[in-house]
């Protein structure tokens, strides 16, 4: 058990997370593409083929719906597999293992068969990659029926989450912010697991509230310092669980606050930012003084590195749309 | 690496019996013994009588839908007796008497078709993975089912189940390629039936033969009459042996026929003649176990008429189950999604129970 209080970055925190599940369940396997003795083209599972050996953590053939589709077959008889898609985009081909199987084994069996597995997907862009590397792919996860989807922002809770994620009797879908891989954070991995379905205040405040996930957080608690050296107080939300969705906290922050912008990167049609703003408006309508705001990528193909910054929710971008909450009547 | 021409399916479909169920020498496989061969008759006259009550009860408004297995019961029989208990099966949805033979309820197996659920039975009890419906995909699950138990050291062997069609289908080379990269104990069995829905086999490949298909993947392939169900036993009993052994997965294409329909849905006099049928009559996997069975005078006319009063049970407790009918209960709906319904779910199961209260219900 981990009891470290360290300089940790997420890429670090995930790595120790297999590797406590692991050391404490003999079921748990890990596998995927380069997975191995690379240690996985983002380095999460560095060393771990070396300390738990080629049959714990083993790299597989170029097929990612093969690799769900085993980890299905490998869930239903009694191991919990964590697999590692290599990036949002290649994800893909295992698309119909995901809705048809892993999504609705539970359902289908009336709960005799279940599948407890993992599927890591290292999402959302930010970092400069090429096509079919920075997709931010969670609505097609979150809008499936049956599946858990998390998307953590802090090293401590991708350690916690990911436990979390490998001890649920159900599948997970959780999505890894590439771009926060390395950012180091001091965080105290003995402090409880934040359970799953949770979302959490990352940062007080009284005038409006930014309702945001994964690679989103930095950038709105960024947007926040900024709007308060100009006097206005934001609120900043860490929804970190898709689903399930705490629409508690997200709504006592907004009815709070009375005004909400949601902030995300994926594009914003037929969202996850989109569903967000639609439950706070059914839940907190009496409560808002204006109507939920929502900033997200464009609804285009992710660009290309030398014009992806047009793409991502910046600063700016949140103030503008905070400063557009209807301060003052027209 | 294994060398090329070791992974050849053999040249002909092995056959250990002919159309009028006289034995055929084979050099290498004997035929089963008799007390093997009088069980897998039983079990093909039950399936036989299955399909056809399952016909019966699609025509009178109680199942939406029946894909019918006639003309491939020896595949489907064979399937399920080859495996040990501690075995698993995969079967398709046209697999329903393959999941009787190996001891599934047949009315919790018409649970999917009557409308109640997607699936009736409970896989763990018999070890039969849910019937799947897309198709190539449980394949592998097949292979992660036998990667886990060899993990743990168990000697199972997962027989998985698909049609000709299915080979088509990316799961199914991704299903060869990561078996035999890991060894798995899997026998993929394929009942090449001649059709896909609609399209016939030289449109769905310009292979030499679907076994062929092994050898892209360093897996042995295998030929076998469909409508033999001792060469199905035969060969499918080595296979299993072979992969339970260690030797890996298999590849065994059964040569067969889909006498009916696709569904009772379908119409193939659009697509094929009702004279391409016909010659596949005499090749009936019933009728030719049955002339070999009379033939050496195991197929008693006293047991003969047992197998029949069982065949009848079988059919009217699926008759029963059937009408019985009760109607599902929605609160179900919110039940299984998840291990815990989430505040949303929670929410939407109180809704709906509001509103059948309000119906009166």
């Amino acid at each position: 058990m981990a009891e470290r209080f360290t300089k940790t970055s997420m890429a670090q925190a995930l790595n120790l997370a297999l590797r406590d599940a692991m050391a404490e369940d003999p079921t748990v396997y890990v596998f995927g593409e380069d997975v191995g003795p690379l240690g996985g083209v983002f380095r999460i599972t560095d060393g771990i083929t070396d300390d738990f050996g080629e049959e714990r953590c083993f790299d597989t053939p170029l097929a990612e719906s093969g690799i769900v589709g085993m980890a299905v077959g490998m869930a239903m008889n009694g191991m919990r597999p964590v697999v590692e898609m290599q990036f949002d985009a290649f994800a893909y081909p295992a698309f119909e293992q995901i809705v048809s199987h892993v999504a609705k084994t539970r359902n289908r069996t009336r709960g005799r068969v279940t599948l407890p597995m993992v599927i890591r997907v290292p999402y959302a862009g930010g970092i400069g990659g090429v096509e079919h590397h920075c997709d931010s792919s969670e609505a097609y996860y979150a809008h499936t029926p049956g599946l858990t989807v998390l998307a953590p922002s802090t090293p401590a809770d991708a350690y916690w989450m990911l436990r979390e994620a490998i001890a649920l009797p159900d599948p997970v879908v959780f999505m890894e912010p590439k771009k926060l891989y390395w950012g180091k954070d001091e965080v105290d991995l003995s402090t409880p697991a934040p359970g799953i379905g949770t979302a959490v205040l990352r940062r007080e405040g009284t005038d409006a509230t930014l309702i945001t996930y994964g690679p989103s957080v930095p950038t709105a608690l960024e947007a926040a310092e900024a709007a308060a050296q100009e006097g206005r107080s934001l609120q900043v939300v860490d929804v970190r669980s898709l689903v399930p969705f705490d629409d508690t906290t997200v709504c006592e922050a907004v009815r709070s606050t009375g005004r909400a912008v949601v902030v995300a990167e994926a594009s914003g049609f037929a969202s996850v930012a989109s569903e967000i703003a639609a439950r706070v408006n059914e839940r907190c309508f009496h409560s808002l003084a204006a109507p939920v705001r929502r900033v997200t990528g464009f609804d285009i193909p992710y660009p290309p590195p030398k014009l992806e910054r047009h793409q991502l929710p910046g600063v700016d971008r949140i103030l503008d749309a905070v400063d557009d909450l209807q301060w003052e009547d027209q | 690496m294994a060398d090329a021409r070791d992974l050849l399916p053999s040249e002909q479909p092995v056959q250990l019996l002919d159309t009028s169920g006289r034995a055929v020498d084979h050099p290498v496989l004997p035929l089963p013994h008799k007390d093997r061969l009088l069980a897998a008759y039983e079990s093909l006259v039950v399936g036989r009588r299955v399909n056809d009550q399952a016909g019966a009860l699609v025509r009178q408004g109680k199942l939406a839908v029946y894909p019918s297995s006639h003309g491939q019961e020896a595949c489907q029989t064979g399937a399920a007796l080859a495996l040990a208990d501690g075995d698993w099966l995969f079967p398709t949805y046209r697999d329903t008497a393959a999941a009787v033979a190996r001891g599934v309820d047949p009315v919790e197996v018409l649970t999917l078709l009557k409308g109640d659920w997607h699936s009736g039975y409970d896989p763990h009890e018999h070890r039969v993975a849910p019937q799947a419906t897309p198709l190539a995909t449980q394949l592998l699950h097949a292979v992660g089912v036998a990667h886990a138990a060899r993990l743990r050291g168990e000697d199972t062997v997962v027989m998985a189940l698909c049609g000709d069609g299915a080979t088509s289908e990316g799961d199914f080379h991704e299903a060869l390629n990561f078996a035999a990269v890991f060894n798995a104990p899997v026998v993929f069995f394929v009942q090449n039936n001649e059709y896909a829905i609609s399209v016939p086999l030289a449109r769905q490949t310009a292979a030499p033969s679907l076994a062929h298909k092994g050898i892209g993947y360093g897996i042995k392939g295998e030929r076998v009459d469909g409508n033999d169900i001792a060469a199905v036993l035969a060969v499918l009993e080595r296979e299993v042996a072979a992969a339970r052994a260690g030797a890996g997965p298999r590849l065994v294409e059964a040569h067969t026929y889909r006498m009916q329909a696709h569904t009772n849905a379908d119409d193939d006099t659009r697509y094929r003649d009702g004279g391409e049928v016909d010659p596949w009559r005499e090749r009936d996997p019933l009728l030719r176990a049955e002339a070999h069975l009379k033939r050496r005078r195991v197929l008693t006319k006293a047991r003969a008429a047992r197998i029949a009063e069982r065949a009848e049970e079988v059919a009217a407790a699926m008759r029963a189950g059937a009408d019985a009918d009760p109607d599902p209960d929605p609160s179900q709906l919110f039940a299984h999604v998840h291990s815990r319904p989430t505040p949303q779910l929670t929410e939407q199961a109180a809704f709906l129970a509001d509103e059948l209260s309000r119906e009166g219900n």
